[in-house]
């Protein structure tokens, strides 16, 4: 099942992962982080498909992508 | 060891090489030119680079990047073109990188002249640029001493991982003369110690940077600096007096190639009985403020002769605290006193030393009325 | 589970200054995953320019230099002059490299000299706080074109790739943008080429990066993403400009 890992103490809350997002699972959460930031949190996890497109729209490197067994890849990066 | 005839400017890039240094980045300007052309044909045979750069801010940060990465590197230029380096030389004092400079003055302000002049006396040792920083700053007399002292510019770079200005006026790039070089393969090339950046294999990255947004941190910087700079005050001054082992009423200041016009006239009194002495720094910064007291003390009067409109006389003012007279006299736009007028200027100065001070019988006094008496005969 | 996208050994750990939705974080990364995917980051140097990414050294896990306003070219040639094997890149901003840098970076660049330019190019002055670029779009707000950039006074923006690429000498010159993920996903292949280029001791490489700065552009990161699209990219058209293939034999001997 593929997932991600958002560093919520990175994510400055741009929104940019949510615009990214083929399947539309990601939003923005009712608390703040440390920093005073509504941080990036996944709304619908098991419809995720690991395509990385949060990832790579993310300027703060504040997600991580993990996938189980066999896994396409969508694109090269 | 052999001598060969050589022009200065010439001889500065040769000896560069000498001293190891295999790196040239510069900008071509009258009076210095010639060294940009000289190294273009020999840093190729030495296996060394040279850039011709597209301005001296240009320069000055490729020499910036050169010294970066642990490498020995020189430029050179003249007065308009060290102005327009002033940014890089503030970064690379800022960053303590060991880097080398010439600097063949020319006359200004402005555009000024293509001709020798020493107006960028306060320049060199005051105000650089932005900051507070300071350079070595090396001043040569002959082509010879220009050469020893570019080598000896590399040794105090690396030693204090600080820039160093040798200033020549133009005189000193433009005439040949015989000079004599260190033996070649001999200069050895910098150790990159561990402030260089060579690429971040088996260590933690470096960072060469001079930003400081933290006050505290800023100020500890200027402190570390302030702390080199009072070092090398204490270890480096050199300067060298002529004709100071007998006595004499005046003390003839310059520096440069100025003081070796002044040394032709103090010869020339001298052979008419009357000693002058003359004290030239060779360090002007760190100037040798203590070396000069002494020479003052023994003199009755001070008589400076600069290529400016007085610059080097604010530190002679500064090393007599007010103890002496002091008489000044200063061509600029390229016009350099020959001899005999300076041996005209020292004249004035010694009529103006009041004759009841003769009378003192401080230090053989027989020698200075003799000296007088023949002064009255001419 | 199986780690497939996480922060690159190219950057350190350190979170950046940067304002929320700024995209220099996104060419941070591309940047240190470059070096790093291409073996390069333990002979890189890099070059911190003035501006919003002048704490750029804290960011990239190589060794970094900062340098003066616009000077970067001018360092990187003396570095790479200076030591051939290293790997050098410079990261300038808009007013660095298209403004009080021009000098420095026409010239690194007909040099022909072996490094890699990062051009990001956002419109505005980000760190002195959203003053006019060379590169403001026309009619662009900004605290020093209050009234829009009225091109009648000040001209049309610089469009630095286009400029590059009228070089004779051989380079690689590209531009590209991070507006969208594919954009993002397309810089990142042409950013890599640019390193490899250099790697192999090929020729200058260039590469322009359209970036957004919403707290400049008075836009949240959502609609500042859409600015780029609709109002830069018509005026800056991305793609690779220029290969040091497409040199012409012709020049080798001046055109004779």
């Amino acid at each position: 099942m593929p997932t991600i890992d958002v560093n919520i103490e990175r994510c400055k809350g741009c929104e940019r992962c949510i615009d990214a997002c083929p399947q539309e699972i990601l939003g923005m959460s009712q608390k703040l982080n440390n920093k005073g930031y509504k941080f990036a949190v996944m709304v619908d996890e098991p419809r995720c498909i690991g395509c990385s497109q949060c990832a790579i729209a993310c300027p703060d490197v504040a997600i991580e992508v993990y996938v189980e067994g066999a896994h396409y890849q969508f694109f090269q990066y | 060891m052999t001598k060969v005839l050589m022009k200065g400017n010439e001889a500065i890039g040769e000896a560069a090489i000498r001293a190891g240094c295999l790196h040239f980045f510069g900008y071509p300007i009258t009076p210095q030119s010639e060294v940009p052309e000289y190294l273009a044909k020999r840093m190729p045979e030495v296996g060394g680079t040279f850039v011709q750069a597209e301005s001296e801010v240009a320069a000055s940060n490729m020499i910036y990047g050169s010294a970066g990465v642990g490498i020995k590197v020189l430029t050179t230029s003249s007065s308009p073109g060290i102005s327009l380096m002033a940014e890089g030389l503030s970064y690379i004092a800022a960053c303590e990188l060991p880097v080398v400079l010439v600097n063949i003055m020319r006359s200004g302000p402005g555009l000024g002249g293509i001709l020798p002049a020493q107006g960028d006396y306060l320049q060199a040792t005051k105000g650089t640029g932005h900051g507070d920083f300071q350079l070595i700053v090396l001043a040569p007399s002959s082509v010879q001493e220009a050469v020893d002292l570019v080598v000896l510019a590399f040794e105090l770079a690396e030693k204090y991982l600080n820039p160093v200005m040798v200033i020549g006026d133009g005189m000193i790039g433009q005439m040949m003369e015989p000079v004599e070089f260190p033996p070649e393969g001999q200069g050895k090339p910098l150790d990159p110690g561990d402030w260089a950046l060579t690429g971040c294999k088996g260590r933690k990255k470096r960072i060469i940077n001079s930003l400081y947004l933290d006050p505290i941190e800023c100020n500890d910087i200027n402190l570390k600096l302030k702390a080199k700079y009072d070092l090398i005050a204490k270890k480096e001054k050199r300067w060298e007096t002529y004709n100071c082992d007998k006595p004499y009423d005046l003390l003839i200041c310059s520096f440069g190639m100025m003081s070796r016009i002044c040394k032709t006239a103090i010869d020339d009194l001298a052979e008419q009985g009357i000693q002058v002495g003359l004290f030239r720094p060779i360090t002007v910064n760190p100037f040798p403020y203590e070396a000069c007291r002494k020479a003052m003390d023994k003199a009755k009067r001070v008589l400076v002769l600069e290529m400016n409109m007085g610059q080097m006389l604010e530190d002679i003012k500064l090393a007599g605290e007010g103890s002496k007279e002091i008489d000044f006299f200063g061509t600029a736009g390229g016009v350099v006193l020959s001899p005999d007028e300076s041996l005209l200027k020292m004249r004035k100065s010694l009529r103006k030393i009041p004759k009841a001070t003769k009378a003192k019988p401080k230090k053989k006094p027989a020698k200075k009325t003799k000296a007088a008496k023949k002064r009255k005969s001419r | 589970m199986k780690k497939i996208f996480a922060s690159t050994k190219g950057l350190t750990d350190r979170p950046t200054h940067y304002c929320p939705g700024c995209t220099h974080g996104v060419i941070h990364r591309m940047v240190g995953e470059s070096i790093e995917e291409l073996g390069l980051r333990e002979r890189t140097v890099g070059i911190a320019p003035v501006g919003c990414a002048v704490l750029a050294y804290e960011y990239f896990n190589c060794d970094m230099f900062e340098a003066s306003h616009g000077r970067a070219p001018a360092v990187a040639t003396g570095a790479k002059r200076s030591r051939p094997d290293l790997i050098l890149f410079t990261y300038q901003g808009d007013g660095d490299l298209a403004s009080i840098g021009m000098g420095e970076i026409i010239h690194a660049a007909n040099r022909g000299e072996k490094i890699t330019v990062i051009f990001v190019n956002n419109a505005v002055y980000g760190m002195t706080g959203g003053q006019m670029a060379p590169t403001t779009m026309p009619g662009q707000y900004t605290t020093t074109s209050p009234f829009g950039r009225d091109t009648a006074e000040v001209g049309y923006p610089v469009r630095m790739t286009e400029v590059i690429t009228q070089l004779t000498t051989p380079a690689f010159v590209a531009r590209v943008s991070t507006h969208t993920t594919r954009e993002i996903v397309r810089a990142k292949a042409v950013i890599k080429e640019a390193f490899r280029y250099q790697a192999e001791g090929r020729c200058f490489t260039f590469v322009e990066v359209l970036s957004t700065c919403p707290t400049n552009w008075g836009l949240s990161p959502r609609e500042a993403v859409k600015w780029v699209e609709k109002e830069m990219v018509p005026y800056y058209p991305l793609g690779i400009t220029k290969r040091p293939e497409d040199f012409t034999e012709e020049w080798k001997d001046g055109g004779h």
